[in-house]
């Protein structure tokens, strides 16, 4: 069984591409564990650690990216969850993302993505168990 | 990734990652698993493992969330199961309880964990008595489980639960005429949550009423305790009326009960997982397409067959010339 958290940190209050996400991945059989809107990367990475995901999808629409993401991700090699898929979906522009996949982040969804595609993505590098 | 007698050794020490890694090992369940859970087993006895029931958005993670807080307040930990269900087409599932459990579930002395029923029969409750086993060992004094609604392996769990809280709210669909079937005979605490939206007072008068009606009065009269778990007003009261019920169980010798109960779910699922284990060898033999041709011609029985099943022996086609 695969299992995503899909968490939405910074303050930006849209969460319907989150929610679409969510049941994409859900609808694709997966057990996803959505937190809500506003988590610090603190509570991303501790709902990560005590759901025992395989895969972190978050969602950043505000343009904190640059901030948030290689905070998360080293809270998740902190806490021996290094080996944690990490996606990131929302507003990326294009400049940025090489130096959110050095900062650990294995692929950048832009807007408009088709979510079958985000869910061959993770079935392809998640080995079912 | 580690299993094995480190990981029990892990889960006992308390450590975090562990207990998550556990989780993970006793849901998925087959032999890593009873490993595990018989490193596990003889530490458990510690928690007191209530559950919480109620329709769906009464505000149960609300309550789950502050509940877990006031323990904190008290010096004591709290671990916590929320069950979700699972797509019955895809088996996937969204598990959104973590949204009302912000506060409690940053605490270093609260542990959360998401749990899908994944809809085998009996696989819930299985699951749910091997998470119970795993929070129970890791040393929390408190382990908290969170299902919605009154199906079957809701109640199934909630057997699992020393003390037992319904959650009713005002006006939500849930006048207890509604929930009264299966449900209101396990409570051993009744919450009236959202007392801050009216019609509060007609709940708690109508419970009274209904509990009244018992032609016996029960050994343990469960309390009424009237909540605004989104003000957190009214915890406290709810973690005096859990410990007076513990201490009626244990008053009571019925403490034991839950204990035995929880055992017997792990060995009856154990029980399950080796018959299908054997029934699935038994499909893979060469013999059993033969041996079903046999039973259909009537030239075998079907008991016979079953029973060569049970025992696991191979050589399914050998009954028959
Ligand atoms: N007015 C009021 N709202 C509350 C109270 N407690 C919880 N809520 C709100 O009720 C809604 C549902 O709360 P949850 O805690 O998610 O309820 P739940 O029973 O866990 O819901 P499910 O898990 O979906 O069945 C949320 O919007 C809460 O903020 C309360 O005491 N008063
Ligand atoms: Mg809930």
């Amino acid at each position: 069984m695969i299992r995503v958290l899909v968490a939405k940190p910074g303050l930006d209050g849209h969460d319907r591409g989150a929610k679409v996400i969510a049941r994409a991945l859900r609808d694709a059989g997966m057990e996803v564990v959505y937190t809500g809107l506003h988590q610090t990367p603190e509570q991303v990475a501790e709902a990560a650690l005590q759901e025992d995901v395989q895969v972190v999808a978050l969602s950043i629409l505000s343009g904190a990216h640059p901030t948030l993401v290689p905070r998360i991700a080293g809270l998740l090699q902190q806490n021996g969850q290094g080996d944690v898929l990490l996606l990131l979906g929302g507003i990326v522009p294009e400049q940025d993302v090489a130096s959110m996949l050095d900062a650990g982040v294995s692929r950048v969804f832009g807007p408009g993505t088709d979510t079958r595609d985000i869910v061959r993505y993770i079935q392809e590098r998640v080995g079912d168990s | 990734m580690t299993g094995g007698p480190t990981l029990g050794a892990e889960v006992l020490a308390g450590q975090r990652r562990a207990v998550s890694r556990a989780l993970t090992v006793v849901e998925r369940g087959g032999p890593e698993a009873e490993a595990l859970l018989q490193t596990l087993l003889p530490h458990t006895g510690h928690a007191h493992v209530v559950g919480i029931t109620g329709a769906p958005g009464v505000g149960k993670s609300t309550l789950v969330d502050g509940l877990a807080l006031a323990a904190r307040g008290q010096g004591q930990t709290a671990g916590i199961i929320a069950v979700d269900p699972s797509s019955p087409f895809t088996g996937g599932a969204i598990l959104g309880d973590r949204i009302r459990m912000q506060d409690a579930t940053m605490d270093p002395g609260v542990f959360m964990r998401s749990l899908a029923s994944r809809g085998q029969t009996g696989g819930l409750s299985r699951a749910a008595a091997a998470s119970l086993t795993v929070l129970d060992a890791s040393g929390f004094d408190w382990v908290l489980v969170e299902t919605v609604g009154a199906g079957q392996s809701e109640i199934e769990i909630m057997a699992l639960a020393e003390s037992v809280m319904v959650v009713l709210a005002p006006g939500l669909g849930d006048d207890i005429q509604a929930i009264k079937a299966g449900i209101l005979e396990i409570a051993d605490l009744f919450v009236v949550n959202k007392a801050d939206r009216p019609g509060a007072d007609a709940s708690v008068r109508e419970l009274r009423a209904m509990l009244r009606l018992a032609a016996d009065p029960p050994p343990w009269m469960p309390p009424i305790v009237t909540t605004v778990a989104a003000e957190r007003r009214g915890l406290d009261q709810i973690l005096a009326e859990l410990a007076r019920h513990r201490a009626f169980l244990e008053e009571t010798g019925r403490r034991a009960d839950r204990r035995t109960h929880q055992v017997e779910t792990l060995v009856r699922q154990a029980v399950w997982d080796a018959v299908a284990r054997r029934l699935a060898a038994a499909r893979e033999d060469p013999g059993w397409a033969r041996a079903l041709t046999a039973v259909a011609a009537g030239t075998r029985d079907a008991t016979g067959l079953a029973d060569q099943v049970l025992r696991g022996a191979g050589g399914m086609g050998d009954g028959i010339h």
